[in-house]
């Protein structure tokens, strides 16, 4: 019973968004009307061509801009109006963003680097009180992503695959319901990129996490679930999962 | 917490803010140092000045001065007296000073001031000042030592080396036509203080006016070794150019005892730079020893002033430090002085003065004193001051000077800040995508703002902290800096003869070095608003964009 509700109410949702930046005089609409769901625990890939708009989409979704027309839903509520100290305490909590220049802070070393969202959440104080748990936290989930070999290193003493790792060991560090991929194997070789691939799909099996990733890769987009395929800013086929 | 990381790691690998860090570290320690030094002559020359003018100055408008110095000091008992620690009567006038040197008349114009030594060494720091007391030193070398211990009693009474010196010039003298042998004072230079070690040629005319001088002595009047400051009546007689006429009979007749008007000489009256040829080094020649006779001229009191001369014997030698007044000061006894200017009534027999200098328990109760006495004192016949009030355009004037610089300094550390500004906006442009990402995890504009006041902040800290340090050690070892300079240059940077100090005097407050500080950290944030709130301001896409 439970189950058709969740069946029926998407976890995340867009609905009819539009979006459109300016230049100069002119303005180039991006995204013109994109309806768009996924369940809680779905696996969705969104492919496209470079240019097709699906980084600005993911980056609407998970609150980094706000759409021109239409809204993002969050469990059936609106949260693209949100105040902006609301916004970022979603971004926090709910959303986690992996890149596909996987965007490691260069000065810290990758431990600090997977706690950077819990010292964000956290106060300089409650952190100091709980930096043993949040510590034991962050090394597990390294631990997952097999990198606790490399704690005290530097992101640029690490490999591609190894910083897509932190930046996803750093995306889960927060405990997020949503995963936001944007191209997470775009700057990896194929077997690389595979091994990242395994791991999103066994987080998204084991934990349930609702994943939508943005690729151009069609080979990478069949792995999830679900594949949409977005051109100049409108869906323009839906792929069931073949079940 | 990730502020903090972070600026700690921006601080540790952005390299270009050194830049800033070194800017605002040569600010703040230029400023501690400059300060220091300023406070140090500040302090000394305010030391100098108060030394001779003690705390609180009453002074008669006219030379004349008033009578009865007892009646006057009681008065001031009684406005002030659970303030005043000492007081001592003074008459100040001024005269002209005259001696032979070299075969040619020397006059030097100065103001003369009758004290009583006894209490006026209680009202300022007297013993200091007079050569006796002190060693004398050339730079580090110790040239003789105290020629009187500091327990002395202080009073117009010559030394031995002093009396030594008087009786082997009376001794050689009169017989000028004997043997032209070795001078008494080349001889005897071991015990007299001798500043003309080099001058082999000059020192026999040199001493040429000290013969006239004694020759003449027989021929006047003398008052054997009696007490300057009896209250014989017969000493009292105004014309004392003639001198006391009455010997004591007990007394033996000593020719060479010392003059009743005994001085206490500025030294820049009696010396002049001199350089050595060998050498090249400035010495400063003496013209005149303790124990030589010169002579003074002053003005009598009363209408209209009438000139009076009188010869008297140079006791010691008087070197404050402050030029102005060793340039210009003679002390002699006070009822010489009066007794010449005729400042005795002789119905009544009271003595007049021109000022009392009180010296206060507490300086700080200075204004409340003065303000009493103005009261108690006719306000057309005295002024009351304190010390500050009677120089105050010279302590303003260092006043201003010092702020003046103060103020050029600080627009130093303040073009520190713009570099921290510009510097600044070249990191957050580096950081701009470290930004985004921040924003991505839910950093909020606040938060982000907050990393670069903090690292601004932390850029101030670490600066000034040096600064501080750096300036502290300049400060301690300005001495030696000075001296390496000097050795480095082959100038000379400090002339201790111009400036009167063997070492720079320094001074280090607290609250200044506190201020600096705190002003350059100031400075520091105050630059970085403008690059945080860029960065607040930077919009997380387009910052991730940014590649």
């Amino acid at each position: 019973m439970s189950e058709t509700i969740t069946m029926h109410q998407p976890h995340i949702a867009s609905v009819a968004l539009e979006k459109s930046y300016r230049k100069g005089q002119h303005k180039i609409p991006v995204l013109r009307g994109v309806d768009i769901s996924a369940r809680r625990g779905e696996f969705l890939s969104i492919v496209g061509q470079s240019g097709s708009g699906k980084s600005t989409l993911l980056h609407l979704m998970g609150l980094l801009d706000s759409p021109n027309v239409g809204e993002i839903q969050l469990d059936g509520e609106r949260i693209d109006d949100l105040p902006q100290r609301t916004r970022d305490e979603l971004r926090n909590r709910v959303f986690g963003f992996i890149f596909q220049f996987y965007h490691l802070l260069p000065e810290l070393s990758l431990l600090e680097n997977v706690l950077s969202p819990l010292m964000i959440r956290h106060s300089t104080l409650t952190f100091w009180k709980q930096r043993r748990e949040l510590r034991q936290m962050a090394c597990e989930i390294i631990d997952k992503v097999g990198l606790s070999h490399r704690l005290r290193h530097k992101p640029s003493e690490l490999s591609g695959g190894e910083m897509q790792r932190a930046a996803i060991a750093r995306a889960l560090v927060a405990k997020p319901e949503i995963l936001l991929a944007d191209e997470p194997t775009g700057n990896l070789d194929a077997s690389t990129g595979q091994e990242i691939m395994d791991l999103l799909t066994q987080l998204n099996t084991e934990q349930e996490l609702t994943i939508v990733m943005v690729t151009h890769d069609k080979a990478i987009a069949q792995r999830a679930h679900r594949v949409v395929l977005l051109t100049e800013g409108r869906i323009e086929e839906v792929r069931q999962e073949a079940a | 917490m990730y502020k903090f990381l972070l600026c700690l790691r921006y601080l540790r690998t952005r390299y270009i803010a050194l830049a800033s860090i070194i800017s605002v570290m040569l600010g703040v320690a230029t400023m501690i140092v400059v300060n220091s030094v300023m406070a140090g002559f500040g302090t000394e020359m305010r030391e100098r000045i108060h030394g001779i003018l003690a705390d609180v100055i009453v002074e008669t408008t006219s030379l004349d001065g008033r009578e009865n110095a007892e009646l006057q000091m009681a008065l001031a008992r009684k406005a002030a007296g659970e303030y005043i620690e000492a007081m001592t009567p003074t008459v100040e006038v001024y005269g002209m000073l005259s001696f032979e040197w070299a075969g040619q008349w020397i006059t030097r114009p100065v103001t003369l001031i009758g004290i009583d030594p006894e209490t006026k060494a209680k009202v300022g720091p007297l013993r200091d000042h007079l050569e006796s007391y002190n060693a004398r030193m050339d730079g580090e070398e110790l040239i003789r030592q105290a020629l009187r211990p500091r327990e002395d009693p202080i009073s117009f009474e010559l030394t031995d080396q002093a009396k030594q010196y008087r009786q082997q010039i009376a001794n050689w003298s009169p017989n000028s036509e004997g043997p032209w042998e070795e001078p008494p004072w080349k001889s005897g230079s071991d015990e007299s203080p001798s500043t003309t070690p080099p001058a082999e040629d000059e020192s026999p005319f040199s001493r040429q006016p000290a013969t006239s001088e004694v020759n003449e002595t027989p021929d006047k009047p003398v008052v054997a070794a009696s007490d300057p400051f009896s209250d014989n009546p017969f000493n009292r007689v105004p014309k004392a150019s003639q001198g006391p006429t009455l010997i004591e009979p007990t007394e033996p007749t000593d020719p060479n005892a010392a003059l009743p008007m005994r001085l206490y000489v500025g030294a820049s009256l009696i010396e002049f730079p001199f350089e050595d040829r060998e050498t090249g080094r400035v010495k400063m020649m003496r013209m005149i020893e303790p124990g030589d006779d010169v002579k003074i001229s002053t003005v009598s009191a009363g209408r209209p002033p009438e000139a009076r001369h009188i010869n008297a014997t140079v006791v010691d030698v008087f070197k404050s430090g402050m030029s102005e007044y060793d340039a210009n000061l003679v002390y002699c006894n006070l009822e010489q002085l009066q007794n010449i200017r005729g400042m005795l009534n002789p119905e009544t027999g009271q003595r007049s003065i021109t000022s009392i200098q009180i010296k206060l328990k507490d300086y700080a109760d200075a204004d409340e004193v003065v303000s009493r006495l103005r009261a108690a004192f006719p306000a057309g016949i005295f002024s009351v001051k304190t010390w500050e009030q009677k120089q105050g355009p010279l302590l303003a004037a260092v006043e201003i000077e010092t702020a003046i610089l103060n103020v050029l300094l600080f627009l130093i550390i303040a073009v520190a800040g713009f570099g921290i500004l510009a510097i600044f906006y070249m990191i957050v442009v580096e950081k701009t995508r470290d930004i985004g990402i921040l924003k991505s995890l839910g950093a909020t504009s606040r938060g982000v703002m907050s990393i670069f006041l903090s690292y601004g902040l932390a850029l101030g800290i670490v600066g000034s902290g040096v600064g501080v340090l750096l300036g502290l050690m300049f400060v301690k070892y300005i001495n030696q800096i000075e001296e390496f300079i000097t050795w480095l240059t082959g100038r000379d940077v400090f002339d201790d003869r111009i400036y009167y100090f063997d070492s720079i005097p320094t001074s280090v407050s607290l609250m200044m070095v506190f201020w600096v500080a705190f002003g350059a950290m100031a400075i520091a944030v105050l630059a970085s608003i403008m690059p945080a709130r860029r960065a607040a301001r930077l919009h997380p896409v387009e910052a991730l964009r940014y590649e």
